[in-house]
């Protein structure tokens, strides 16, 4: 077969198809649901090609038009792409079939090419190979969030989406002088390039304090968390599902790279602090979801308390604690989406998200309610799930190394989860004496839903799996073997 | 896969199966619901048949999948397992039956019995784990699936006891987390091992080992309602009374203990455990809790309580026979894991009985019952007779091989528990016998159904029936081949001998 020769460029295929689909869904909004369908579809497959490729012939790196680095531009994929894209495609798919029941035709005309772009957006993040086609990727990334959030309507979705645009070109600003200070000093933008020649120094320093900062910001790093809450919890569900489970994962994505391929090596580098604003976001992020009256809003608050254990790796390091974190950032991206998809059912359902009302919704949606359920259990780290891999392997690492107060974070984390996630959960059972006025829930939203937590759950079974994934191109190995 | 990998398998998914059909179902559905219920019940009981068979002569019954690197989710069938294992599956056939009857005509049918077979499920895994790592996964499961039973109800009180059940169990779950990667990162294992794996760590690691053996017994006593953590249980008496059958005989408290036992007995070993220093204390705990719940019981005006208060005195017997570290006595504590299971199952099918029949919940109610239910009560009181260990009744056998193990190993004031225990058993259930034999009934009982001319519907009564005898028979038969003293002997005999 003509497709499965080895260097057949499915990473561009990964970028152009959502872009195709997007442009596509533009041009006839009447099948933009079915057209988006498909391109998601072959979005799924083009990175299962991709798969395909990296588990059988190792890393790839691609230059387009043939020019390559410095001159051109390099498209890079190792196990920690593929892995990013791979839960992107699941995510993505799980979304789109939700979508579909979710906007009506006004709304629905606007969510499938901005969600498409989004997506593009998001491949090509994955799969840059500089620094500088990182901030170009990250722009549009933000720009297509920003716009998703205003989809909303409404003061409340807009002033959101204000401040969502205002922090998210602040961030990649701020990066953008990290990345003008690296090119100056070492006159190259791709980042193996900048792995050799980078060296410790107060430019590299400032241009590493100044990317990191403007990162931090856009992935809602306590105590940058402010903007995350009121964006995710405004935007229509959907769009709530996407930004928490990948959009935010995009600048994090890009922090970790840039830590495990030049940061690291400078000295001085800041894995501790990085580590204590984690643990301070996973004990902030878990006191405010247990205060929110709004589901939503306890849902976004959770995601600043996951996003917490994902830095707190930054600070434990070792090959372990690298694993539990991508662990964590797979199942979060599952379970996250599965439960603001859950929300939005219940919303849909009885047109409110007050938790202390959910009684007289949650009882007739026992589908709904058990995709957030199962969700709930990976967030909390319960077994089997995914989420318990990832609490395992961190406390592992942090035992190992004898960081006890780490211990206690995790540990904390996780009751403060069970609290927030039981608050919602209680009032399921509780008899609702109140007849509602109801609006029936599409299968496919709940369906969807579900499907995404019962992965969140499988996760856990697949260890084996995605520590052989994670390990091609040894991305975490390259300075912390064993 | 052979047939002895997949009998561990087939027989916890004999009730993860239909329990996952069962939540699918459609309300009114009550014929599949209840031939799935039945079917997986059997079928159940069939496979464990096979596995105890097999396990007495020496065939190895085991599974392996990875789960985290280089450790698996192990289940392995062994003497200790097929001790909760066999318990587990045939009270769940007769709770099954009871359950069917008493909540006829209830709503929400189908998530109680899904969540009914899950919780099953998670019992049999829990025994069957080889290793902490599987023992902690069906333990948290186990949490999980009993949350629905207890909040059932859906009242507020309900809502109030499930959220204050979550916050002891998670707490105690987290505790047993933390612990168990601790120990695996000291030890590189986690696998359970006649007379443990442990005792080959640097002396250095020492202090950790006794902290770690705290942090353990204290997660695993949450369930097994060791004071100070018992609070959760008495409320959880909200639940229907199948549940809290199932809650006190076999499901969590019964994993509380069984964890005891594995920790003390596989995870450290009883000679290295006694070396550290920490069976004492244990054993002293034990027989704290052992007062303290018989005490509480004396006070309760509510039989579901003093029942409740009652497990909370009964089950550390368990926790005590272990601690004493001392063959005989281990012998009498798990030989009190099925003797309990009977005896406390019988009697929360009585007071559902004179609950749904008559609308009893109180002692208070109870003068002259006898008459009015004279098979339930006969059950009652076979059920009381155990408990407070009148020979020839299966708690006597406990009672006896508790007390020589603790003579035997010079801790005499053990003896002194069992019987303040015993006459502290006799002394809140004596008066509740006497009333309801000897006094004359009220002109009206406070909420009264027909069942035609029998005392109660054939559901509740039959299962009542069967445990009562059971508890009978135990109890004079059991030095029999077949009973659980035997095989609790077989299990000691090769834990104790080098």
């Amino acid at each position: 077969m003509i497709f499965l020769v080895p260097d057949f460029p499915w990473e561009i295929i990964v970028v152009a198809l959502p872009l195709a689909g997007a442009l596509v869904c533009f041009l006839w909004p009447r099948h933009a649901s079915l057209l988006a369908l498909i391109a998601a579809l072959g979005v799924a497959g083009a990175v299962s090609g991709l798969g395909w490729e990296i588990t059988t012939h190792g890393p790839q790196r691609y230059a387009i038009g043939g020019w390559g680095a410095p001159l051109g531009i390099d498209l890079y994929s190792d196990g920690l792409s593929l892995s990013m894209l791979a839960i992107s495609a699941l995510v993505g798919l799980g979304v789109s079939i939700y979508a579909c029941g979710y906007f009506d035709s006004q709304k629905a005309r606007h969510f499938w090419p901005l969600w498409l772009f989004l997506w593009a957006a998001l491949n090509a993040l994955f799969v840059a190979a500089d620094i500088f086609n990182l901030y170009v990727t990250l722009e549009l990334l933000g720009l297509a969030a920003v716009a998703l959030v205003a989809l909303a309507g409404g003061a409340e979705a807009l002033g959101a989406a204000m401040r969502y645009l205002l922090v998210s070109l602040l961030g990649s600003l701020i990066y953008l002088f990290g990345v003008a200070l690296l090119y100056h000093g070492s006159g190259s933008v791709d980042i193996m390039i900048l792995a050799q020649r980078v060296e410790s120094g107060p430019a590299a320093w400032t241009a590493m304090g100044l990317m990191s900062a403007g990162l931090l910001l856009k992935t809602a790093l306590f105590p940058l968390h402010f903007w995350l809450p009121p964006a995710h919890a405004s935007a229509p569900a959907p769009v709530s599902a996407l930004l928490s489970a990948l959009v935010v994962k995009g600048s994090f994505y890009i922090f970790l790279r840039l830590w495990l391929e030049i940061f690291m090596d400078l000295g001085a580098s800041p894995g501790q602090l990085v580590g204590i604003l984690g643990a301070a976001a996973v004990l902030w992020g878990g006191i405010q979801a247990l205060r929110q009256t709004r589901l939503k809003m306890l849902i976004a608050y959770s995601t600043i308390s996951q996003l917490g254990y994902l830095f707190m790796a930054f600070a434990i390091t070792g090959i372990t604690a690298w694993t539990g974190m991508l662990y964590l950032l797979l199942s979060h991206a599952l379970a996250k989406a599965a439960m603001f998809m859950a929300a939005g059912n219940i919303l849909h359902f009885g047109g409110h998200d007050r938790i202390a009302e959910l009684d007289r919704v949650a009882q007739r949606l026992p589908l709904t309610l058990a995709a957030f359920s199962l969700a709930g259990i990976s967030i909390i780290g319960l077994p089997p799930s995914g989420g318990f891999i990832a609490k395992w392997l961190l406390l592992e690492a942090a035992l190992d190394s004898e960081q006890w107060w780490w211990v206690v974070v995790l540990m904390l984390g996780g009751l403060l989860a069970a609290g927030y996630i039981f608050k919602v959960i209680g009032h399921a059972f509780t008899q609702a004496d109140l007849s509602h006025e109801a609006r029936a829930v599409p299968a496919n939203m709940e369906w969807a839903a579900l499907t995404l937590a019962c992965a969140a759950i499988l996760l856990g079974f697949l260890v084996p799996a995605v520590t052989l994934l994670i390990d091609i191109g040894s991305p975490f190995d390259a300075r912390y073997a064993g | 896969m052979n047939w002895n990998s997949a009998l561990p398998l087939l027989i916890v998914g004999s009730s993860l199966l239909p329990g996952i059909v069962i939540f699918f179902l459609a309300e009114e559905r009550v014929v599949a619901r209840t031939a799935l219920n039945m079917t997986g019940a059997l079928v159940k009981m069939v496979l464990v048949g096979f596995m105890l068979w097999g396990v007495y002569y020496g065939e190895q019954f085991e599974i392996r999948i990875p789960m985290l690197p280089d450790l698996d989710l192990v289940l392995r069938a062994g003497p200790l397992a097929m001790l909760l294992v066999t318990l587990s599956s045939v009270l769940w056939l007769v709770t099954t039956i009871y359950a069917i009857g008493y909540l006829e005509n209830s709503p929400h049918r189908s998530r109680f019995f899904g969540f009914f077979s899950l919780c099953v499920t998670a019992t049999v895994g829990l025994s069957l784990a080889g290793n902490l790592l599987t023992f902690l996964l069906f333990y948290e499961l186990l949490t999980l699936a009993t949350y629905p039973l207890i909040v059932h109800r859906g009242t507020e009180v309900a809502r109030l006891a499930g959220r204050n059940y979550l916050a002891y169990t998670l707490a105690g779950g987290a505790l047993l987390l933390l612990s168990t990667v601790w120990l695996y990162s000291l030890s590189g294992t986690l696998e359970f091992t006649t007379r443990g794996f442990l005792s080959g760590l640097d002396d250095t690691h020492h202090p950790a080992l006794i902290l770690i053996f705290i942090m353990m017994i204290a997660g695993l006593g949450v369930k097994a309602a060791l004071i100070p953590l018992h609070g959760w249980l008495p409320q959880a008496m909200v639940a229907p009374a199948p549940v809290s059958a199932l809650l006190h005989a076999v499901a969590v408290v019964k994993a509380g203990a069984f964890g005891i036992v594995r920790v003390v007995h596989d995870v450290y070993g009883i000679e290295f455990a006694s070396s550290l220093g920490v069976t004492l204390p244990l054993a002293i705990v034990a027989s704290a809790t052992i007062i303290y719940g018989s005490l509480r019981a004396l006070f309760q005006v509510d039989l579901k309580r003093l029942l409740a208060f009652s497990t909370v005195s009964q089950v550390s017997y368990i926790a005590l026979g272990v601690a004493l570290a001392e063959p005989v006595a281990t012998i009498g504590g798990l030989v009190h894991l099925v003797h309990q299971g009977v005896q406390k199952i019988t009697l929360f099918f009585c007071a559902g009985n004179l609950a749904e029949t008559l609308g009893i919940h109180k002692i208070s109610e109870m003068r002259g019952v006898g008459r009015r239910m004279p098979w339930t009560m006969a059950a009652f009181s076979i059920g009381a007779f155990g408990m407070i260990g009148a020979p020839p009744l299966t708690g006597f056998v406990s009672k006896w091989y508790l007390g020589s193990g603790a003579l035997e190993a010079g801790l005499d004031w053990v003896v002194l528990v069992l019987a303040a225990s015993s006459l502290l058993n006799a002394a809140y259930f004596l008066p509740i016998l006497h009333a309801a034999w000897f006094k004359s009934p009220p002109d009206s009982w406070p909420q009264e159904h027909k069942f035609g001319r029998r005392e109660t519907a054939w559901a509740l009564l039959a299962p009542t029936l069967i445990t009562a005898t059971l508890t009978l028979i135990l109890g004079l038969f059991a030095t029999a081949p077949i009973s659980p003293l035997e095989w609790v002997r077989f299990i000691a005999s090769r834990g104790f001998t080098p």
